[in-house]
């Protein structure tokens, strides 16, 4: 029986990477030429494999998670990986120059892990220390490093060029991965794989019907969203008139001109 | 007091043009979306999954607050001046249906969680202002912000944009119109509009 899931679920898995690699061949042969994406081609097949991977695992775990667990448990699983999370937010947001917003992080692990029973419960929340989201690839943004080339990496999804090397220290520096125990290292991580794609079920509908072009609809999502996390929420705006297509004129009227140059490209 | 917010009431009612015009711009995306969520929360056919229900509950209360012409030109950019007026109006039909649709289904997906206002800033002469909202998931670490970009015309408010988590549900249409535009003109980009409408249609009546 086991082989049996086994063997089906390889062979879904190799048909739908072959499937994805003609595709994005085909694809590279008429890219769009976005300015962002010169490497859609091989993006796209790997925007495939990835797809593939979360219809065939993640998604269906993850509904069976988000299905028996009951809210409340979902929530403290959310909640312990969180806490452990905020530890090099806090660090990365002393990086980025704010020193406030770090002190707050210190105090929300120092309340969650004790009050909170290892990050269970997210006391610090309703005290009113405010949940952040800060990464590597965010500080060197704010540094104004330029975020480069769009590529889907495997298994990881959506990057860029800078949030990919943000990402190798991000995971060089997550405290799930330095767990000396394997077996519970890796079950640990799984468990938030599981976690955090339980959270985004309900967006997979409502992308999937905006979308005219999956692929390009979550790029420029994703390009958005890191931009706006940079700016922590206020990245300056887009020219309403002037703006064109290939994305080369993200207007300079939001915050500062210094770091509007962050938004606009080359 | 009391009299003297009584007169104060009667005094901004006779001295407004209309009363519904006068709602400042966080009033407005609060009492719609409360009003709206309260409906779907009570709704029979929308608990039982009906998206056409939610599509026709969304265009009588929320599309009137739309505008819905700046929103397809703020998503084509440059090539929106290429149109010509009548595929300027086709195209907002379409992207419009599209957009409800897409909300509608953000709504459904949504309606058990909490919505939360932010703290709201605004100049008395501002016509153009950004209302932040956050919803809660249940059995999620972290809310997620939804905002509406509101332009005063003449005497109300009009919703151009709505940003999730930090995403432009407009502008994040820029480069695939681009891309159609280029490949099929603007009556392309219509005619994959209207398909995409379609297929979205017949599969929703399953």
């Amino acid at each position: 029986m086991k082989t049996t899931l086994k063997t089906t679920l390889t062979r879904q898995l190799g048909k739908a990477a072959l499937i994805a690699v003609a595709a994005g061949l085909l694809g590279g042969c008429a890219t769009s030429g976005n300015p962002k994406d010169p490497i859609e081609g091989f993006n796209r097949a790997m925007f495939g494999i990835n797809e593939g991977l979360d219809q065939v695992i993640i998604r269906p775990v993850s509904s069976g998670y988000e299905a028996l667990l009951p809210s409340p448990i979902q929530t403290g699983v959310a909640n312990f990986f969180s806490n452990i999370a905020d530890l090099m937010i806090g660090v990365n947001n002393l990086l980025q120059g704010k020193p406030a917003q770090a002190a707050s992080d210190a105090g929300r692990v120092i309340v969650n892990t004790t009050v909170g029973f290892l990050g269970i419960l997210d006391v610090a929340s309703t005290m009113g220390m405010e949940k952040h989201e800060e990464d590597v690839g965010q500080t060197f943004g704010r540094w104004g490093m330029d975020d480069g080339a769009y590529i889907v990496l495997p298994f990881f999804g959506p990057r860029t060029v800078r949030d990919t090397i943000g990402l190798v220290f991000d995971v060089y520096t997550d405290p799930v991965a330095h767990v000396d125990h394997i077996p519970t290292r890796n079950t640990l991580l799984a468990t938030r794989i599981i976690s955090d794609r339980a959270e985004l079920l309900k967006a997979d509908k409502v992308i999937e019907e905006a979308a005219l072009d999956k692929y390009s609809y979550v790029r420029d999502a994703y390009l958005q969203r890191r931009q706006s996390l940079i700016h922590d929420g206020n990245p300056p705006k887009f020219d309403p008139y002037s703006g064109s297509g290939d994305g080369k004129s993200a207007g300079a009227q939001g915050e500062g001109a210094g770091q509007a140059q962050v938004a606009t490209r080359n | 007091m009391k009299l003297f917010a009584l007169l104060l009431a009667c005094a901004s009612f006779f001295l407004s043009p209309g009363v519904q015009a006068q709602q400042a711009p966080d009033a407005l995306v609060k009492s719609v979306t409360d009003e709206v969520l309260d409906i779907i929360r009570k709704d029979k056919d929308i608990k039982a999954g009906s998206t056409k229900r939610a599509i026709e509950l969304v265009e009588q209360k929320v599309l009137p607050h739309f505008n819905f012409t700046r929103m397809t030109a703020l998503a084509m950019g440059k090539d929106w001046r290429q149109a010509s007026a009548a595929q300027q109006k086709e195209l907002t039909e379409a992207f419009k249906e599209l957009l409800v649709r897409t909300y509608s289904n953000a709504l459904i997906a949504y309606k058990n969680e909490t919505v939360d206002y932010r703290p709201f800033k605004m100049q008395p002469g501002d016509t153009d202002v950004t209302v932040r909202t956050q919803i809660h998931q249940a059995g999620a670490r972290q809310p997620i912000t939804l905002d509406y970009s509101l332009e005063k015309n003449g005497n109300s408010w009009k919703v151009y944009d709505v940003v999730v988590a930090g995403v432009s549900l407009v502008t994040n249409y820029r480069s695939s119109f681009a891309t159609e535009v280029r490949n099929g003109g603007i009556d392309g980009l219509i005619k994959t509009l209207q398909a995409k409408n379609r297929s979205l249609e017949t599969a929703s009546q399953k």
